[in-house]
């Protein structure tokens, strides 16, 4: 052990924040509980952390099934289970991340209140580990559009892009739950059937343009409605209408989705920034 | 010769001890404020908040600290004691930065060890080997430090044996031996710790200040929080006393030892309470003290020691035979023992005004851990009418000599032999 320094200046203590403790000390805690959290979460399972795909694998096996045959939409889409797997798994990591972080901060209320220990460690780990599993995922999708036949276009290498702003909404929304949730944990319920509003208010299932027109114009102010329809332009189907071709003419219309993902990424490390100071008192 | 002229004057009206050199200061508090506001009825879901949107809800403020200043000299093994609900804990916490104060400032020198209470962090699913890795990070090591510290961290919580078992397979003494083992490993300049000593087995405890005064010869600063005034005087070099959220005294242990002990007795109050109608208060519970059975005052006892407990109670109107009781209890408010009825030994009635002091030697066959003692008087049969009830008069600490399990040693004696074996011959 060395020796304590000498010659140490007094340092003012501002008690808990987001981000207390040093940078260095923030982003190894937060690549190790990132770590732990994704080995052990499918711990005690015979097929561990092939859950993580198999999880959407199988919700994209019913809804296939569903929509080819019961609904005959997916003959009518060029590449339809390709569109339908890739972005069943965008949205898995979505919904998964906001919900598993929605009650993170609660769960891990004895490090909250007896460490001092950043706060913003604890939603974003949960994000992390999701995005681990979800880059793992989506290797073996990309296997799939190839072994289906879908053409690889210079465009795939947008994909980041996509995974990008989807990751940074993903976040803020994760900040805000987890955030609001210490105080109202009605959170909880409203946030999972909020999700599923989303999966169904979202080009996900469908294409927006089989969509009646007035779905149409209330499923374009959901801010993930862009991504999805972008990805199916840059990676499944260089031919369907992308964000902006969808809007047909009218571009104005695609200020309301961004600004509604400006308005969450300002509003969730606001939030959080807020609360991550009383949060142990509140507990 | 002091670099900072203005702190140093605001510093010295309590504390400091005339020296030479003005000491480095480690830890420096000033006017610290602290307030928690108490729902009377707590708001958790959206529909609470909406019934309630529009009557008031009245919150209580509870006053944990109303402005503290102290120094803390560098290398210095400091003590901070006060009854329960002094503020003791509340000021820890400021200074480990889990709250943040409402006024005054804290300012430390040199890094604090994040923890104040053993084993937080680990995870009972991970082995003992990638819980030093993961918890070493959370106290400030780097991931390196802490993988490299990991056998000297095992080695002295004993616990070679263990290093892959899962932690939830763990005895309680296995996962406080890693914590603390943990924590003195973690190069901290300044370690706050708030009543470990109150677990563990007698040997650990000898350990775990055998640890101190190594970390305190390295000139480490350790900050005790404890209800152990043995261990204050034993060990700190200076002491504050905590009460209703203010310094009531600080300086030399001794002197602050003897301060909390007359203010744990001395009290007039009307205190806590509980279960009585208020016309019928017709007495006050004046205070109770702990000795040991020499009549020296004290708060820690090793197991099958001798415990003397004195209450005096005050009649505020004519008491016709009155009743005097005490229940003990344990940390968790379990009931341990509530003695048959106890009566005065040579009087009918106690006049208003006259104090009657009660003296009950108790055995001591308690599990180690801390006790509380609440007092009562009725009246009638058996007591049946309560005139007066005030908790956690009194508490104590019971150090673990022997290992039995449960709560109380209830005497037993075993025999053995070894049974021949049946062979069925051939």
């Amino acid at each position: 052990m060395s020796e304590p320094a000498s010659g140490l200046e007094l340092q003012d203590i501002r008690g808990p924040s987001a981000l207390g403790g040093g940078t260095k000390r923030f982003f190894d805690l937060l690549w190790l509980s990132a770590l732990t959290e994704f080995k052990l979460g499918y711990h005690g399972t015979v097929l561990g952390f092939l859950w993580s795909f198999l999880r959407p694998l199988l919700l994209f096996g019913v809804l296939l099934v569903v929509f080819t045959q019961v609904f005959r939409l997916g003959s009518q889409v060029e590449n339809y289970p390709a569109m339908l797997l890739l972005n069943i798994l965008l949205f898995d990591f979505f919904s998964q991340a906001t919900q598993q972080a929605s009650t993170s901060v609660v769960r891990n209320e004895s490090v909250v209140r007896k460490m001092q220990f950043p706060r913003l460690v604890i939603p974003l780990s949960v994000v992390l580990t999701n995005a681990l599993q979800t880059g793992l995922s989506l290797i073996v999708v990309f296997v799939f559009l190839l072994v289906y036949g879908v053409d690889p276009v210079w465009t795939w290498l947008f994909l980041p892009l996509i995974l990008g702003a989807l990751a940074v909404l993903t976040t803020a929304c994760a900040l805000l739950l987890s955030a609001a949730y210490v105080r109202i944990r009605d959170i909880g319920i409203i946030w999972a059937v909020l999700s599923t509003v989303l999966f169904y208010a979202s080009p996900i299932l469908y294409p927006i343009e089989v969509a009646p027109q007035s779905f149409q114009d209330l499923i374009a102010l959901n801010p993930l409605t862009p991504l999805f329809e972008q990805t199916r332009e840059w990676i499944i189907d260089p031919n369907a209408d992308g964000a902006v071709e969808a809007v047909a003419g009218n571009t104005w219309i695609l200020i309301f989705p961004i600004a509604i993902w400006v308005a969450v990424c300002v509003a969730g490390p606001l939030v959080f920034n807020r609360m991550a100071p009383r949060v142990a008192e509140e507990l | 010769m002091s670099a900072n002229p203005t702190s140093r004057e605001t510093s010295t009206s309590m504390l400091t001890v005339p020296e030479t050199f003005p000491p480095a200061v480690a830890v420096e508090v000033r006017g610290l404020q602290k307030s928690f506001r108490i729902p009377t009825q707590r708001i958790d879901t959206l529909k609470e908040r909406a019934t309630q949107l529009f009557s008031r809800t009245e919150d209580r403020e509870l006053r944990a600290l109303r402005g503290i200043d102290f120094d803390i000299h560098r290398g210095e093994f400091f003590g901070i004691v006060g009854r329960n609900g002094s503020g003791k804990s509340t000021l820890l916490k400021l200074l480990a930065s889990i709250y943040r104060a409402d006024a005054g400032t804290v300012r430390i020198a040199g890094r604090v060890a994040p923890c104040i209470e053993l084993g937080v962090g680990f995870n009972p699913e991970l082995s003992a080997h990638e819980n030093v890795a993961l918890n070493g990070v959370m106290m400030g090591l780097t991931p390196r430090e802490a993988t490299a510290r990991f056998d000297d961290v095992i080695e002295f919580a004993e616990l070679e044996e263990f290093t892959e078992m899962k932690l939830k397979n763990y005895s309680s003494g296995m996962l406080v031996r890693l914590g603390f083992s943990l924590m003195t490993h973690v190069d901290a300049d300044v370690l706050l710790i708030d009543e470990v000593l109150a677990v563990g087995d007698a040997s650990f405890q000898q350990k775990c200040f055998d640890a101190f005064a190594r970390l305190h010869g390295e000139g480490r600063t350790i900050v005790l929080v404890t209800h152990d005034m043995a261990a204050v005087e034993g060990h700190c070099d200076r002491a504050i006393l905590l009460e209703s959220g203010r310094v009531d005294r600080a300086g030399e242990p001794g002197d602050v030892a003897r301060r909390y002990l007359e203010l744990n007795f001395g009290r007039r109050e009307p205190g806590e309470v509980e279960g009585v109608a208020s016309g019928a208060r017709d007495a006050q519970v004046i205070g109770a003290a702990i000795e040991r059975a020499s009549g020296e005052p004290a708060s820690g006892f090793a197991q099958d020691e001798e415990i003397v407990l004195e209450m005096v109670i005050e009649a505020v109107r004519p008491l016709v035979r009155p009743v005097f009781g005490f229940q003990l209890v344990n940390a968790d408010g379990l009931l341990i023992f509530a003695p048959e009825p106890i009566l005065l030994t040579d009087r009918e009635r106690l006049e208003p005004g006259e104090r009657a002091r009660i003296r009950t030697r108790i055995a001591n066959p308690l599990a180690a851990g801390h006790y509380y003692i609440h007092a009562a008087v009725g009246r009638g049969f058996e007591g049946r009418d309560p005139v007066a009830f005030r908790k956690n008069v009194a508490d104590f600490v019971v150090y673990g000599t022997r290992s039995f399990g449960g709560l109380v040693a209830i005497d037993c004696a075993a025999e053995s032999e070894v049974e021949p074996r049946r062979d069925d011959g051939i």
